[in-house]
């Protein structure tokens, strides 16, 4: 199944510019390592050496945080749209 | 009683009024708690009297004293407010990317404003500020992200005061910030209600809010703890800004922006509650009034216009 991924100005250098990028998984782990095979160190920005997220990447399914979904075995379906973002200071 | 003794005695005690028309059923309800009641117009009026009031406990701010605060513009503006009331001077440290409105606001209560970029949004004015503080060591800096005061006045005003209006409230939305809000009132109404479910609305901004230099200059409130939160939902924009649109025409309530994004992740519950044929009860923490965004033309201009214009904005 495909995944459209958001990728953040930030990580597109592991993208060769690309802010939108296609993978292919089952859950959210398995959609970041068929996303390394094109988009080298990609998934070395976003997952720890300890298999979590790091503290300052968000990633998003359609519109859900997937911390409060599973992280990184959240679930994906045909057609998800998964979002990637750096962690900021919301407005205050 | 309505008669008061001074503007900050009318803190907090804000009304919860029914959003009937925009409710999908009599069984699912939507709330909206109207913070831009507060004297300078948002919920920010309760964080800056708990800070303020805490730092003078605790010695920190003396008469004459100098507070310096990063700030998007509310607590900035409730921050002014009441050190001119005190007779403190107040820097405000502001990304410089806010509305027009929030500016005029803070020098109007006599306010200085330093700017931050744009790029990098609130995290480059909390840098900003962090830099100022070094060179400033007498300046007293809030810092309302890591201020156990700011969380304090939600769970101890806030949260009582929606349980008390709203005792068989099953959801409760809050705009995601400095996270206070929902840690202090979910917090409370979690203690008192265990099945309620505590959302967040995190604004979802343009590209240009997002553009940190690298990725370790990212951020994470120190007040943010992910278990009171039950989910996190991003909502963009252009969803924001047509849900601020579809609450003043339906219900003829006029509010800002990040009431867009609360309001459609409170519909979307609201739908799901439907759909499972559960009943709801869900408490949207309205933060201000529309009046501070006017000039970006989020009411007046064409939908698209409008969400462009607002793109590169810290608009919540």
């Amino acid at each position: 199944m495909s995944v459209e991924v958001r990728v953040p100005t930030i990580l597109r250098s592991h993208t060769g510019g690309q802010k939108l990028v296609k993978g292919e998984g089952e859950t959210l782990a398995e959609l970041f390592d068929s996303l390394d095979a094109d988009n080298a160190g990609l998934k070395g920005r976003i997952v720890t050496d300890e298999n979590t997220l790091h503290r300052f990447v968000n990633v998003y399914i359609n519109d859900e945080d997937v911390r409060f979904i599973g992280g990184l075995e959240a679930k994906l379906s045909d057609g998800d749209s998964v979002t990637i973002l750096p962690a900021v200071a919301g407005g205050m | 009683m309505s008669r008061f003794n001074d503007i900050t005695e009318l803190t907090g005690a804000t009304p919860l009024v029914g959003l009937p028309r925009l409710s999908p059923s009599p069984e699912v309800r939507l709330w909206a708690k109207l913070e831009g009641q507060n004297p300078t117009g948002s919920v920010k009026d309760r964080v800056a009297a708990k800070m303020i009031a805490a730092a003078e406990a605790d010695g920190l701010l003396t008469p004459g004293a100098t507070i310096l605060e990063p700030t998007s513009g509310n607590t900035g503006i409730a921050v002014a407010m009441l050190a001119r009331r005190k007779g403190y001077n107040l820097i405000a440290v502001m990304p410089e990317n806010t509305s027009l409105e929030r500016r005029q606001l803070l020098t109007a209560f006599g306010a200085q404003i330093v700017f931050s970029p744009a790029a990098g949004g609130s995290n480059a004015a909390v840098a900003k500020a962090r830099e100022i503080a070094k060179e400033q060591p007498d300046w007293v800096m809030l810092n309302q992200y890591a201020n156990p005061a700011n969380e304090a006045a939600h769970y101890e005003g806030t949260g009582p005061e929606i349980l008390a209006d709203l005792p068989g409230i099953t959801h409760f939305v809050a705009g995601l910030g400095t996270t206070a809000t929902l840690m202090g009132a979910g917090r409370y109404i979690k203690e008192h209600a265990p099945e309620v479910q505590v959302v967040a609305a995190e604004p979802r901004y343009g590209e240009l809010v997002y553009g940190l230099r690298n990725l370790d200059e990212g951020f994470v409130p120190e007040l943010y703890d992910e278990k009171v939160l039950d989910r996190r939902l991003s909502v963009g924009t252009e969803d924001a800004l047509r849900r601020t649109r579809e609450v003043l025409a339906s219900e003829g309530l006029f509010v800002g922006l990040s009431t867009g994004a609360v309001l459609h992740a409170g519909l979307a519950l609201a739908r799901e509650a439907e759909r499972a044929g559960r009943s709801a009860d869900i408490a949207l923490l309205v933060a201000d009034g529309g009046w501070k965004y006017l000039s970006t033309g989020a009411y007046s201009d064409g939908l698209d216009d409008a969400a462009n214009a607002l793109d590169g904005q810290v608009w919540a």
